[in-house]
């Protein structure tokens, strides 16, 4: 059996994003929650599986206070910012398996008022490796772990500072656009330049923001979606793949391939299209080097093409991919990609606004978490 | 090591897969594991070759000697403890025995930087009973 078009996203909600929301991280994921259902038409009686984020927040939460009364599935898929594509995966497996109908994904987090990620990841059992071997020796951030990955592509392929700068700099473009962004001014490829060096080859704006607030989705089977309040968008391709060396980067043969470069190959199959029939991509975005790598390992660049392809204009809105339309974690928030979803449902029902793709009937969104986990998912208008 | 006699960096919580590792370290010695069943050398420490799932573990010194693979620059302080060591290098190296270290890399000029570039390992206790790798320029092969 395979999880084509099993499953559709029904609902999307978000809180808005700030860098302090003085609400609790459930509280958030809550009102995100409730949205999501709204959207989707649902009542939250409809829900009948959880699938929550690691952020001290449980199934027992959603039971509790939204009222679930027969809460069938429940599950984790820890890939860090792999994870809630990943999770889509998940929700549509259970789905298909005959398990549930409705499967809330909530996200949540206050990372910029409270615990910043550099110090987090500290206590993530993911990092326990790198955690015992190598932040004794000061490599310490996500930032330092995956810098490597990015000077080796620079000096293999001749990647330049100036295009991870492109990234940086369209995506906050996307991010003007967008009403519920944190970041709102211009930015020009000069001020990532000048912008403060963090880990060579990273600077400031390489680096995505720290983020309070919730995004959740609705995935529902795709018989009943098509009953529901909004067009259904349906997932025809998912898949998650794993690094080799998952736990640490400086052991992995080639450094600059992720474990999307597994994951993509199954996803395209599964949903039996090609790269050209993609209209718009939300590509995670920790870093901006990040992107670059994961348009290589999806293929719709060679590897060591990616410097290039971004500097083209590809990824800008009205270029061949347009990437990230919401501002991604670089410029919107940092909503571990949750947003990215919610962006391609917005952008597959034809609700993204300004940063609207014209006619943009085919998407996909990734996920890329800890040591370079990868999850893939291709939906279409339904 | 802190002339103050505090050292306010995070420190290893050693595993009984990765106690070898440090006490060589402590010893002045960069010791990695060598499969008991297949002969594969393999590190980080851990409990199983992924080859012929032997838990049997021999260990043995490495050289020392490795080329650059690649690195960074630090020059933001993720942790209080390093920030009088900004910027710091960090290196990713190809040992000879063919498997790979992290540490910190003294006396190569940033411009000077490149993969291939040879480096030897020395060591440095820092701390009762923690001695740390780190990197030197070394001979070419």
């Amino acid at each position: 059996m395979s999880l084509r078009e099993k499953g559709a996203i029904t609902g999307v909600g978000e809180t808005a994003y700030s860098r302090e929301s003085g609400r609790s991280v459930l509280s958030l994921q809550l009102e995100a929650s409730l949205k999501a259902i709204e959207d989707a038409g649902l009542k939250p009686t409809d829900i009948d599986g959880v699938i929550p984020y690691a952020s001290g927040v449980v199934a027992e939460d959603f039971i509790t206070n939204l009222g679930l009364p027969d809460l069938r599935f429940s599950a984790v898929t820890p890939l860090g910012g792999a994870s809630c594509v990943a999770a889509v995966q998940c929700a549509v497996a259970a789905i298909a398996a005959g398990i549930c109908n409705h499967v809330l994904i909530p996200v949540g987090r206050n990372g910029a008022s409270q615990g910043r990620i550099g110090m987090r990841v500290q206590q993530m059992p993911q990092f326990r490796v790198v955690g015992e071997f190598e932040m004794p020796l000061g490599a310490i951030a996500p930032a330092q772990l995956y810098a490597p990955m990015a000077r080796r592509h620079m000096e293999l392929y001749g990647t330049t500072s100036r295009q991870l700068g492109e990234i940086a700099v369209s995506t906050r473009a996307n991010a003007m656009l967008n009403g519920n962004a944190v970041m709102t001014k211009p930015m020009t490829i000069e001020d990532h330049q000048a912008s403060r060096m963090i880990s060579d080859p990273f600077r400031l704006f390489d680096c995505s923001l720290e983020s309070d607030g919730s995004c959740a989705i609705v995935v529902s089977g795709v018989e009943r979606a098509r009953d529901l309040r909004k067009p259904p968008v349906v997932v025809m391709g998912v898949a998650e793949g794993h690094p080799d060396s998952p736990s640490v980067i400086t052991q992995r043969p080639d450094m600059t391939r992720f474990g999307l470069a597994k994951a993509a190959p199954r996803a395209f199959e599964m949903a039996g299209v090609k790269h050209d029939d993609i209209d718009v991509a939300e590509i995670y975005d920790c870093f901006t080097f990040v992107v670059m790598c994961q348009l290589e390992d999806l293929g719709f660049c060679k590897k060591g093409e990616g410097g290039p392809f971004v500097e083209s204009g590809a990824i800008r809105l009205g270029g061949k991919l347009p990437v990230n339309t919401h501002g991604g974690l670089l410029s919107q928030a940092h909503m571990v990609g949750m947003n990215h979803i919610a962006e391609l449902v917005r952008q597959l029902r034809g609700e993204a606004g300004k940063a609207q793709v014209r006619d943009a009937e085919i998407g996909l969104v990734t996920g890329y978490g800890d040591m370079g986990d990868g999850s893939v998912a291709i939906m279409r208008r339904g | 090591m802190s002339a103050t006699g505090t050292y306010n960096k995070l420190v290893p919580e050693p595993t009984p897969h990765s106690a070898p590792y440090w006490e060589g370290l402590n010893r002045g010695k960069l010791l990695l594991q060598k499969c008991g069943g297949c002969g594969e050398i393999r590190h980080y420490p851990r409990p199983m070759c992924p080859s012929c799932h032997s838990m049997e573990v021999e260990w043995v010194e490495a050289s020392g000697r490795g080329v650059i693979h690649s690195w960074t620059i630090t020059h933001h302080a993720f942790h209080p403890g390093v920030r009088d060591d900004l910027p710091y290098t960090l290196a990713t190296v190809d040992l000879e025995e063919g498997v790979r270290m992290l540490a910190q890399l003294r006396g190569v000029p940033d411009d000077k930087l490149r993969i291939g570039l040879p480096v030897r390992v020395e060591f440095e206790t820092v701390k009762e009973g923690l001695t740390l790798p780190y990197l030197v320029p070394g001979e070419p092969a």
